[in-house]
């Protein structure tokens, strides 16, 4: 009974398919374009539990269990492992820490400036290095922080001059100035930018709540306190969220071209520890081992923080 | 002139302070570069260049210009741009109209295989295995297998499904088939979104670096990013290994390919600027 109505069911959608045949075609090539570089790849996971050998293949490799991730997490390669996990995980805390507020701080001032043509021209100017690209801004970074036999970098001399670092630092090459290095370097390259959303949410607060504070005489401090931040806090809590579903990944491109040998100690996460053993040494299957638990952590937190934010707001982000 | 209250004064001075401020440490380094690439040797190790140049000399540029390498990675960047756009919007632009069709069967399990995509993916090593065993490790493999985000055809299926309902059956009763729809009804009607989503999808394939620099073998078909990366990587044993003097410093011509390689986007930048702050506001769709 049940194979009739199977059988039944098919003969429909193909009916409905032929009928609408153009608009499946329309959708074959996203369809065809994710399976062949998304999917499939997903499958290449396999090699996690594989001894990989390059000339039998993905699917042809010998089956290992779980020798690989056995020696990922308490083996040989263990303390370079943890490490890169601890780093991910600290710079994404620094992230949280200092990139995050800013951006928020750039909206609401720049939504006190009632000039809109000065506005315009600082906002611009301030999305600027948005555009620019990572091999840009980390040379620039890497030429103004400069400090060697003589000292190049303007910014480097900068801070030798209000003595912040020692004549002798080599910043770029010292693994204590790795972390602030790429931070400052992302809130650069990214906080105008981000501001935009902040931005659109203490714009899109009502003017009579404002005027109704002034009227009862608050002062700016009060102001900000009772209008403007309970006005973001929707867009707030979901940007929070979304960035705490972040926290295992790490923009790996800024990492790659900034850091080196000797700042591995605090610079080196996982996208660039499965980089350097997985493609470089061509130790594919622990590669693969890092990749996996890499992304296995990062989609349940990346799923958690949508669920959160589902439940605490009216807006998902999906 | 309305009065400002003591709160409000000192307000407004630390914000527009802090403002310009920051609008002037985002473009600082533009300038700086500008200013450090056509100064002359001794000023710039002397540390003299803060802002303004000194010793002004175009030669270093005159060695850019010379470098033929440098410009056939501009233009292979230009090649991968136009036409690695092209190709990452059509298709986004096809599967979003087909996305957007409540008729569309399994349209549910259509959608969540494009959502799951800005949720997992597979990593490095994966990736990396795939490519090479699908032989795109050349010029239009680049363009091929590179390029679409989840994000934007979501971001386009929304400005699809907007679209009423009325226009659509109005267009099919005159006889039009689903192809003409797209191109002479949603696409026209949808061109802030296509424009946004042009601009997302052109900003990441001139900037693109990593899978280009894995990937590419051959030095003739680098893009810019990855020819810049490797200037800068060398430049210091290149100028060492000069046999005459310069009058520049070494850093000068780093400076200079880094202002060569903003140049493009201050360019375009004002045409595009007025979309982008559209399509970051986007971003908070449902599905």
């Amino acid at each position: 009974m049940k194979n009739k109505n199977d059988a039944e069911q098919n003969k429909q959608y193909t009916r409905t398919i032929m009928k609408d045949y153009r608009l499946y075609l329309i959708l074959l090539p996203i369809i065809i374009w994710y399976i062949l570089w998304f999917y499939k790849p997903i499958a290449g996971l396999l090699i996690a539990f594989k001894y990989y050998q390059p000339n039998l293949g993905v699917m042809d490799s010998d089956f290992v269990g779980f020798s690989n991730i056995a020696s990922l997490v308490e083996g040989n390669f263990s303390a370079q492992f943890w490490r890169a996990f601890r780093n991910t995980f600290v710079i994404n805390v620094y992230g949280l820490i200092f990139g995050f507020p800013i951006p928020i701080v750039l909206a609401i001032a720049f939504s006190e400036i009632r000039n809109t043509a000065y506005r315009n021209v600082v906002q611009t100017l301030s999305y600027l290095p948005h555009f620019l690209s990572e091999v840009t801004i980390t040379g620039l970074v890497l030429t103004l922080l400069y400090n060697g036999e003589v000292t190049t970098g303007v910014f480097a001399q900068l801070l030798i001059d209000i003595g912040l670092i020692g004549e002798s630092t080599r910043i770029i090459q010292s693994a204590d100035y790795f972390r602030p290095m790429f931070i400052i370097t992302g809130i650069w390259k990214e906080a105008g930018y981000s501001s935009i959303v902040y931005f659109a949410a203490v714009m899109g607060i009502s003017p009579i709540l404002y005027e109704a504070i002034k009227v009862d005489g608050g002062n700016k401090l009060q102001e900000l306190r009772y209008i403007t931040l309970p006005g973001m806090a929707p867009t707030l809590t979901i940007m929070i969220v979304l960035r705490i579903g972040q926290m295992l990944s790490v923009g790996y491109e800024r990492v790659i071209l900034l850091y080196n040998a000797n700042t591995y100690e605090t610079a080196d996460v996982l996208s660039t520890f499965v980089l350097r053993i997985g493609l470089e040494s061509g130790n594919q299957s622990m590669g693969a081992s890092a990749d996996l638990f890499n992304s296995l952590i990062g989609f349940m937190l990346v799923i958690g923080a949508n669920f959160i934010s589902r439940e605490i707001s009216e807006s998902s982000l999906w | 002139m309305i009065r400002l209250s003591k709160s409000e004064l000192i307000f407004k001075i630390v914000t527009v302070l802090f403002v310009t401020l920051f609008g002037l440490l985002a473009f600082y380094p533009v300038i700086y570069s500008f200013s450090a690439s056509i100064s002359g040797k001794i000023a710039y190790e002397a540390g003299q260049i803060t802002l303004f140049p000194k010793d002004v000399s175009f030669q270093v540029y005159e060695l850019i210009y010379n470098d033929k390498g440098l410009w056939i990675s501009f233009i292979n960047t230009l090649f991968y741009t136009i036409f690695g756009t092209a190709w990452s919007i059509i298709i986004s632009a096809l599967g979003a109209y087909a996305l957007s069709k409540r008729r569309l069967l399994f349209r549910r399990q259509f959608n969540f295989l494009v959502v799951f995509t800005m949720w997992f993916n597979a990593g490095m090593v994966p990736l990396y295995l795939n490519y090479i065993n699908m032989g795109v490790d050349n010029r239009w493999g680049i363009i091929v297998a590179f390029g679409i985000q989840g994000f934007n055809i979501i971001l386009l299926r929304s400005f699809f499904e907007a679209i009423p309902k009325e226009i659509e059956e109005a267009a099919t009763i005159d006889g039009a088939n689903e192809f003409e729809l797209l191109t002479q009804i949603f696409i026209p009607m949808s061109k802030a979104a296509i424009a946004t989503v042009t601009l997302f999808y052109a900003t990441s394939r001139w900037n693109g670096y990593f899978w280009a620099r894995i990937l590419l073998n051959d030095p003739r078909e680098l893009p810019l990013q990855v020819y810049m990366r490797i200037l800068i990587e060398n430049y210091q044993s290149l100028f060492d290994d000069m046999p005459v003097d310069l009058p520049y410093a070494a850093d000068s011509y780093i400076f200079a390919v880094l202002v060569v390689s903003i140049i493009p986007v201050l360019i375009i930048y004002p045409y595009i600027q007025r979309y982008f702050a559209r399509g970051v506001n986007l971003g908070g769709v449902k599905e």
